[in-house]
């Protein structure tokens, strides 16, 4: 809502200044989101008028004009002597004149000669003012200006542009006289506002209107206007207005009902009446019914439209836009007048539908005051009379069931302990009182009967709230709370997110944070997956899908880092990933990281290595926690190369992946070396042990060291796994220390390197002990995997 | 016997031109070895008589000490030289740089995350999560925001289908995590925090599509507007190290609060706006079955990119998405 400051300060009276008013408003929840002067600080501009203009001698371009702008000494006029280039200077025009000693935006008038010709003075364009921000010539006056006036008084431009940042709770100050209202009770100021003429019948020229849905129209208010000029010229108090609040002049009938709607926030329409047939209907659309609005758009009508139509059909979209066939023209001489009221439920959402937003679907979607429609239709009836001359009809009005403005309960007690602060029921009633709202008040409970133009106005809160935005929210203290001191549960077997993160970053990884909208091709090309979460309203075609997986984004960073001369990136990211499983939309948050380049950092005394498989592997399972059964099986995914990729499994569930990018992919993103990745989901890893304490044996433990040889394709993991669950008697650890193949080892075999420790808890063990261990070892490995003890 | 005595001046010049331990070693055969100068004296005693050996033996042994005292200086003399010459050849220079795994760092949002989420916790609140899918029951009609209310229009929603969007706010979390508090018999007081992602068709030099809020919440019998300022300021105080940080609040509307207000901090002489709060609208509590006459709660919403900025001086809001590793290694 933009608004001229003087024509607030028209309306109500107050002493403060633009910057406290300014800040008034803000603090009552009127944000002024902009305060603009209408014109930039300068003096000494007055109306001049050119008497004479006669050609510079010297230069082509120029005249030598004089110009009066009522300077009268010992009582005859003294015009001032100025050089001008412009070329509309002529004589008889009125313009603004900077004097000698003029301060304009930028620069000072001083005397000068222009060319060897004497100058006491500058005529100006709007853009010399800083008015505008290109002018082709001199700003041209009307006729009429007093010549020496002050061209700040005359133009009116001592004046501020307000814009207001509405809530949309707060449509009674979508007018210049609800903001009024507001301000008188905000800073105890008074308003004026004009009595509104109600205007006698001069013909009986009238239209019936039906109204077929009064819920949905509870009252409207109509007249014909007949004899009317449609080609009046809207006078400049009323364009200036209208310019100042942001709506440009059209015509004159156009701009009486945008000044109505601006002055008292009603919304109006002017119907030409020629090209109206039978009765006026309030109905919703039929069936297939179609309306040409005034903006082009041709509408199909859908049953929940609201329309105004005549005997032919639909004529306006009800409170959002009038139809173009029944709009008023240069050539109109009468005029059917509307003024209505449509409850906010019956066009809230209509405007969007279709695309639009108008000021007046924007009014009536959020309340628009139902006591003021006759008074809106008297005000324009008056306007059009004073500009476009006419006479008027007498008022057809169809009134039904208005809102209910339902009496609403204040506890004081129920505000101080909301608020809490001490007001007393003294505050209160004058709050209430400031605000126009009637009351009565019994046993310190205020019952309130809320205006008409207030649609915020309903429970016990609505009623806080106004009281708290009255009494100034800066004095409301900020006091800490009083609690009771319950400790926070503090779970010891689930480690918390953070803590994943903090391992991560103490082995090098920078933590990045994507979008969780990726490319769609992406997911389908580099993940596999035909069928994302799509947006339906993508802000970007390359975020138009939910990820599932986050490599898409680590890769896109790395490339991002690459591209800026890093030649070495640990990336991780924790966040959402998204599926939908049936009809549902499943989230899971994984840790998901990628690693390339050396392991370490160049630096001295460490000869330079690319990370591989088995060291990203260990970043991974500083993840997971001691204690976890934690396997990989060898398998494949689509961004991962296949022979160089694990699943995770967690007790026999798929957690997540491990693996080296595909090179195919490597290839695709132009990486010179091999990028590692793996992704979890958190809440599979967060579990933790409680550590339970065992007994420490006095006696040591015997180590002996054994290489077996068995085929090339058995897994290592499954071997160890197998070992660890088959609890051979005395064996507590079996750790793999080297792997080998090459000589002495046969072709399609690998030799393991296994360190075995045994333990008794209860006696040392003798050789023979250990034998026996070590051959159950042997034994099991042969039946399992054909593994023979190496010679 | 003769006087054995001139062998310590012997003894002390040998053991001190003994440059190594063997050299030392030599020496000290030539006066306590098997063939000693004092082994023999001592083998010697034998042959005297009853009478005389006590006084010979007691010779000898002064002697004797004499010299052991004068091997035990000297060896000690030579161990030390040893030492001070290995110590010397195993110096370093310290200056050189420390060899090590470079640092890997957190994103600056996730620093601001963790310490709201640790203030927060100082004063019990526990940390709420929700989904970001959400339906536009929890993200709108459960806050009080029906079909075609005009506080729709202003959420620039992420559409997923019908009934789901991208949460346009943390908020829905308040009514979730009320529900399921209420359903599993937990009763007010509820303290809780809920951090996340968060999603508005907006995007720009000073908006972007995705970033993060941290919504607060506290249902408590006797908890008060005034009360809702206290905890903001404390924590602003808090997280940005300041005791002269003041909150100010204005009249504002969020369908889910009433009354409602913008909160504005005072930064560098003005005023800087950094989130939404008020008191739990009724209806609110209605759609979760709190009884409102019995107790009150405040919620507040705060931007987490706007609190980074703030906190660490970053001027621009696309660099927490950018992810360029320069930009985000300043904040380890």
């Amino acid at each position: 809502m933009q608004f001229s400051e003087n024509w607030l300060r028209s309306l109500v009276n107050t002493d403060l200044d633009s910057q406290a008013l300014n800040h008034a408003l803000t603090m009552a929840g009127l944000e002024v989101e902009e305060m603009q002067p209408v014109a930039a600080a300068f003096t000494k501009v007055v109306v001049g008028k050119i008497l004479t203009a006669s050609k510079h001698p010297d230069a082509d371009r120029l005249q030598i004009c004089t110009v009066d702008v009522g300077n009268i000494v010992n009582g005859v006029s003294v015009p001032l002597q100025i050089v001008c280039g412009a070329t509309n200077a002529r004589p008889g025009l009125l313009a603004p004149c900077a004097m000698v000693g003029a301060e304009l935006p930028g620069f000072s008038i001083k005397e000068a000669k222009v060319r060897g010709v004497e100058s006491f003075g500058m005529m100006c364009s709007s853009k010399e003012l800083g008015l505008s921000a290109e002018a082709t010539g001199l700003l041209e006056l009307d006729a009429n200006a007093l010549v020496g006036q002050d061209i700040r008084q005359y133009l009116d431009l001592d004046d501020h542009l307000f814009t207001l940042k509405l809530t949309p709770n707060r449509s009674d100050c979508l007018s210049i006289t609800g903001i009024a209202r507001d301000v008188a009770a905000i800073t105890g100021a008074t308003t004026h506002f004009d009595a509104i003429e109600m205007v006698d019948a001069e013909t009986q020229d009238a239209m019936t209107v039906v109204v077929g849905q009064t819920t949905a129209c509870p009252r409207y208010c109509g007249r014909l206007v007949t004899g009317i000029n449609a080609k009046a010229v809207t006078p400049e108090w009323m364009v200036k207005r209208l310019e100042r609040s942001g709506t440009r002049s059209i015509s004159a009938v156009v701009d009486i009902t945008n000044y109505v709607l601006l002055q008292l926030g009603q919304p109006m329409h002017a119907f030409d009446a020629t090209k109206l047939s039978g009765d006026i209907e309030v109905r919703f659309a039929n069936a297939n019914e179609s309306l040409l609005l005034l903006n082009d758009q041709d509408l199909a009508l859908k049953a929940d439209d609201l329309v105004i139509a005549d005997a032919q059909g639909a004529l306006a979209l009800a409170g959002i836009m009038g139809g173009k066939a029944s709009a008023v023209s240069d050539e109109t001489s009468q005029v059917f007048l509307e003024s209505a009221f449509f409850p906010p439920a019956v066009i809230a959402g209509k405007a969007r539908r279709i695309g639009l937003s108008t000021d007046s679907s924007y009014r009536f979607e959020r309340g628009v005051d139902f006591g003021n429609t006759r008074n809106a239709l008297e005000y324009a009836t008056t306007l059009i009379k004073q500009i476009c001359g006419g006479q008027a009809g007498p008022v057809t009005e169809v009134i039904s069931t208005l809102p209910l403005r339902t009496p609403v309960k204040l506890r004081l007690s129920r505000l101080v302990s909301v608020l809490g602060i001490p007001l007393m029921q003294a505050d209160v009633a004058k709050i209430l009182t400031q605000l126009d709202f009637a009351y009565t008040l019994s046993d310190d409970v205020f019952t309130v009967s809320p205006p008409s133009y207030r649609f915020d106005i309903s429970i016990e809160e609505d009623l806080i709230e106004e009281v708290a935005r009255l009494h100034g929210y800066d004095h409301i203290p900020a006091i800490p709370p009083v609690a009771c001191l319950d400790m926070l549960p503090a779970p010891e077997t689930r480690v918390h997110l953070n803590k994943l993160s903090d391992s991560l970053v103490a082995t090098g990884y920078q933590e990045v944070v994507n979008y969780s909208f990726v490319d769609e091709s992406w997911e389908r090309d580099l993940l596999g997956n035909a069928n994302p979460i799509k947006l339906k309203n993508p802000i970007a075609s390359n975020l138009s899908v939910m990820r599932t997986s986050l490599w898409g984004g680590l890769l896109d960073t790395l490339t991002y880092n690459l591209n800026r001369k890093q030649d070495r990136a640990f990336l991780f990211e924790v966040g959402a990933v998204y599926h939908k499983i049936d009809a549902t939309y499943v989230e899971e948050t994984r840790i998901s990281g990628l690693a390339y380049g050396s392991t370490m950092p160049e630096q001295w005394g460490v000869t330079s290595a690319d990370i591989d498989f088995f060291e990203v592997k260990a970043h991974v399972e500083a993840l997971l926690g001691s204690g976890s059964e934690v396997s990989y099986e060898k398998a494949e995914h689509t961004t991962l190369h296949p022979g160089q990729s694990a699943r995770i499994l967690l007790n026999g569930k798929a957690i997540g992946w491990l693996g080296k990018l595909h090179p195919k992919w490597q290839q695709h993103y132009s990486l010179s070396k091999s990028t590692f990745l793996f992704e979890l989901s958190t809440e599979a890893i967060l579990a933790r042990k409680l550590p339970a304490y065992q007994e420490v044996s006095k006696l040591l433990p015997v180590r002996r060291d054994l290489a077996v040889v068995l085929d090339e394709n058995i897994a290592v993991d499954a071997v160890l796994c197998t070992i660890k669950s088959a609890n051979i008697p005395l064996i507590t650890e079996v750790a793999l220390f080297d792997l080998y193949q090459g000589p002495g080892v046969p072709e399609n075999k690998k030799s393991l390197a296994l360190s075995v420790l045994m333990h008794d808890t209860q006696k040392s063990l003798t050789d023979s002990d250990s034998d026996t261990a070590i051959s159950n070892l042997l034994q099991l490995m042969q039946n399992k995997f054909g593994a023979t003890l190496r010679n | 016997m003769s006087d054995l005595t001139h062998l310590i001046p012997a003894a002390i010049e040998d053991f001190a031109n003994s440059a190594t331990m063997n050299d030392l070693e030599v020496a000290k055969a030539k006066y306590l070895g098997k063939t000693g100068a004092l082994t023999d004296a001592l083998k010697g005693l034998g042959k005297l008589s009853n009478e005389d050996r006590p006084a010979a033996g007691a010779a000898i042994n002064v002697v004797k000490q004499a010299v052991e005292g004068a091997l035990t200086e000297r060896r000690e003399a030579l161990l030390n030289a040893e030492q001070a010459k290995q110590l010397a050849q195993e110096s370093i220079d310290v200056t050189l740089p420390a060899r090590a795994q470079s640092l890997g760092g957190l994103h600056p949002v996730t620093l601001t995350l963790q310490r709201i989420e640790q203030l927060f916790h100082s004063i019990g609140f526990e940390v709420a999560t929700g989904p970001e899918i959400e339906t536009d029951f929890y993200n709108f009609t459960a806050l009080n925001i029906p079909e075609d209310h005009p506080a729709r229009a202003m959420h620039d929603t992420f559409y997923i289908d019908e009934a789901n969007v991208l949460r346009t706010h943390t908020s829905p979390v308040q009514v979730r995590y009320m529900e399921n508090a209420l359903k599993n018999n937990k009763t007010p007081p509820l303290k809780i925090i809920a951090p996340g992602r968060v999603y508005r068709v907006d995007s720009d030099a000073t908006h972007s599509p995705m970033f993060h809020q941290v919504e607060g919440l506290w249902v408590d019998e006797d908890i008060s507007f005034a009360n809702l300022k206290g905890v903001v300021q404390d924590f602003l105080q808090k997280f940005f190290e300041r005791d002269d940080l003041v909150v100010r609040f204005r009249p504002s509307f969020f369908p889910f609060t009433e009354p409602s207000a913008e909160m504005d901090m005072s930064w560098n002489g003005g005023w800087l706006e950094i989130g939404g709060c008020g008191m739990v609208h009724p209806e609110v509590f209605k759609h979760v079955n709190v009884d409102h006459e019995k107790y009150r709660g405040f919620a507040f919403g705060l931007g987490v990119e706007r609190l980074t900025m703030l906190r660490y001086g970053v001027n621009d809001l696309r660099h927490f998405f950018n992810n360029d590793l320069r930009f985000l290694s300043q904040f380890r």
